[in-house]
């Protein structure tokens, strides 16, 4: 394609938190800095950076991209924001990776923040307007009604139960409990979410990700650079995005049609013939349990309506056939919104370095993923990585 | 991982930090309006919601009757061509039962939970869903594939927006 080889030498995340003392910026700083420290390469060397950052709602700050960009490294260099809600994080290296596979640029910082907790009394409330403005919004919908629907969709088209999914819930916080940037790690049982609050049924309190403050940053690379600087790149091998209509009310929510092209374009660059047997560790979006399933499904990882069953059966457990979310998730690491697309790929790069400790799955990853999915259940980001 | 190496920063605050002033805080309540104009398709949409009645835009060329109506057609990329009624009746796609406000307040001991859901209008194409809210009905009693009707509000008290259907109900 005429494109270089681009390859991730660094990682840097803060800890994940309700709500952090630290500015946005200055968090993104903290994630910056630890990625660019953990490569041996200071801002000298960044030729531009990629910010994501989702709606400037949360944060109260009009063009938050230019005021978080110097503690991002953007002070007096080229810097882009890209943004597509909640997919913005994995979006975000996708862009980063442009900026050195054409040639523009040899080295790329990649930072995404989120600083939910300035949103009061609740963020929550500032995902009403991604609602259509005049034929939803009358209508006062709560950002969880989207999700209860199509979570009722998807278990009805293949009659999964609300036990089936907990698993998920179960699985993700335990994993986080190994993870020292972990908001909410905790050991719960299937019953625990079942029990848990209802909010919009069939979606209870524990079958969501909080909402989080973070961080959390990559450097990206050319070829050559990499093989200057490290014995361990990770490369990015396969990119895919891609949008559905935002009349989503209009189409099949039980299955995400845009995450499987997205990954179908990934996967098609990175050689991918057989997802199911060639990717050996994933991070799926799972900012609801069921969502894990539902990527996995779109991501071709498994079968429609299978996901419950691999989860059942331990695959997707840490020592299964195919991890996923070994990070914890959004569910057990916390979700601020950008952040937590990039943290997905800091895991897997940590995944196939074979450096992430206690949560490192067994036999030597080669092939891994990581996807984010955002805005009115209707994008998806892809990115595969590979050692 | 790189656990030893790292000294993962963020410095988490409790509520009563807050409270007690040891971290101090700004606040602003900003108190924007908008008002956002109806545009081409969705201002008929509207208009005909106000006459008591759900209308639909059709492209001749996938033959898709798709509401809310469009000028343009998503797929085909191209102007539609035609307005066409459709019913006000239709079929439960998906639903929840809600305990929750938009702002994630929760609503209060003895209120009644909202029932949202996604309605497949009739006379629409198939899979052509619209979110509202349903009404008189129970909600242990709202099933997927029940067929429910708008109600609408009284021809004077209606504006011309989607809350002119006060909700749909079980036929």
């Amino acid at each position: 394609m005429g494109m270089r080889r681009v390859a991730i030498v660094g990682a840097g995340l803060t800890k994940f938190v309700r709500r952090a003392q630290e500015t946005g910026k200055e968090l993104a700083y903290e994630a910056a800095k630890m990625a660019l420290d953990s490569c041996e390469l200071t801002l000298e060397d960044v030729g531009c950076v990629s910010l994501g950052t989702a709606p400037d709602a949360f944060d109260g700050v009009h063009m938050k991209g230019e005021y978080l960009s110097d503690g991002a490294g953007g002070w007096r260099k080229p810097v882009m924001r890209p943004y597509v809600g909640g997919g913005t994080g994995v979006f975000n290296a996708i862009h980063g990776w442009f900026h050195v596979a054409s040639g523009l640029f040899d080295i790329c910082l990649v930072v995404a923040e989120e600083k939910m907790s300035s949103c009061y009394p609740h963020p929550a409330g500032a995902f009403l307007t991604i609602f259509d403005h005049t034929t939803e919004q009358p209508l006062k919908p709560n950002l969880i009604w989207i999700f209860a629907l199509e979570m009722r969709r998807y278990m009805e088209t293949y009659g999964i139960s609300h036990r089936d999914i907990a698993l998920v819930s179960v699985k993700n916080k335990k994993n986080a409990m190994d993870h020292p940037c972990a908001q909410i790690p905790q050991e719960i049982t299937v019953d625990d979410v079942l029990n848990s609050e209802v909010l919009a049924d069939p979606v209870h309190r524990l079958d969501i990700s909080p909402t989080s403050d973070g961080a959390a940053a990559l450097v990206l690379v050319a070829e050559h650079i990499a093989k200057k600087i490290t014995d361990k790149p990770v490369w990015i091998d396969g990119v895919g995005w891609n949008v559905d209509t935002a009349y989503w009310a209009t189409r099949d929510l039980c299955y995400p049609r845009y995450v499987e092209k997205a990954a179908r374009m990934a996967y098609e660059m990175a050689g991918i013939k057989e997802p199911h047997k060639e990717i050996q560790v994933a991070e799926p979006y799972d900012p609801f349990d069921y969502k894990e399933l539902h990527h996995m499904e779109g991501l071709l990882l498994c079968g429609k309506g299978e996901a419950p069953r691999l989860t059942a059966e331990g695959v997707t457990a840490r020592d299964g056939n195919l991890p996923t979310c070994p990070s914890g998730g959004l569910l057990g690491v916390g979700n601020p919104i950008a952040a937590s697309g990039v943290m997905k790929i800091c895991e897997i790069f940590w995944q196939l370095r074979g450096e992430a400790g206690k949560r490192q799955v067994p036999g030597k990853p080669k092939v891994g993923l990581a996807q984010a999915w955002g805005d009115l259940m209707q994008v998806g980001t892809v990115i595969v990585m590979k050692v | 991982m790189n656990n030893k190496k790292y000294d993962f920063k963020g410095t988490p605050l409790r509520g009563s930090d807050i409270k007690e002033k040891k971290v101090l805080t700004t606040s602003w309540r900003p108190n924007l309006q908008y008002a956002w104009d109806d545009g081409v398709a969705i201002g008929r949409y509207l208009k005909e919601l106000k006459n008591g009645k759900i209308i639909a835009r059709k492209c001749n060329k996938c033959e898709r009757i798709m509401i809310p109506p469009r000028m343009f057609c998503e797929l085909c990329f191209r102007a539609t061509d035609e307005w066409v009624y459709v019913e006000n009746t239709g079929v439960i796609n998906t639903f929840s039962i809600s305990y929750v406000h938009w702002d994630a307040k929760r609503i209060k001991e003895g209120e009644k939970p909202f029932i949202p859901a996604v309605i497949e209008i009739d006379g629409a194409s198939e899979g052509m869903g619209i979110l509202h809210v349903l009404g008189e009905v129970d909600p242990e009693d709202v099933k997927s594939g029940m067929r429910v009707k708008a109600v609408w509000k009284s021809p004077e008290e209606r504006i011309g927006a989607i809350t002119d259907i006060k909700y749909f109900k079980p036929i």
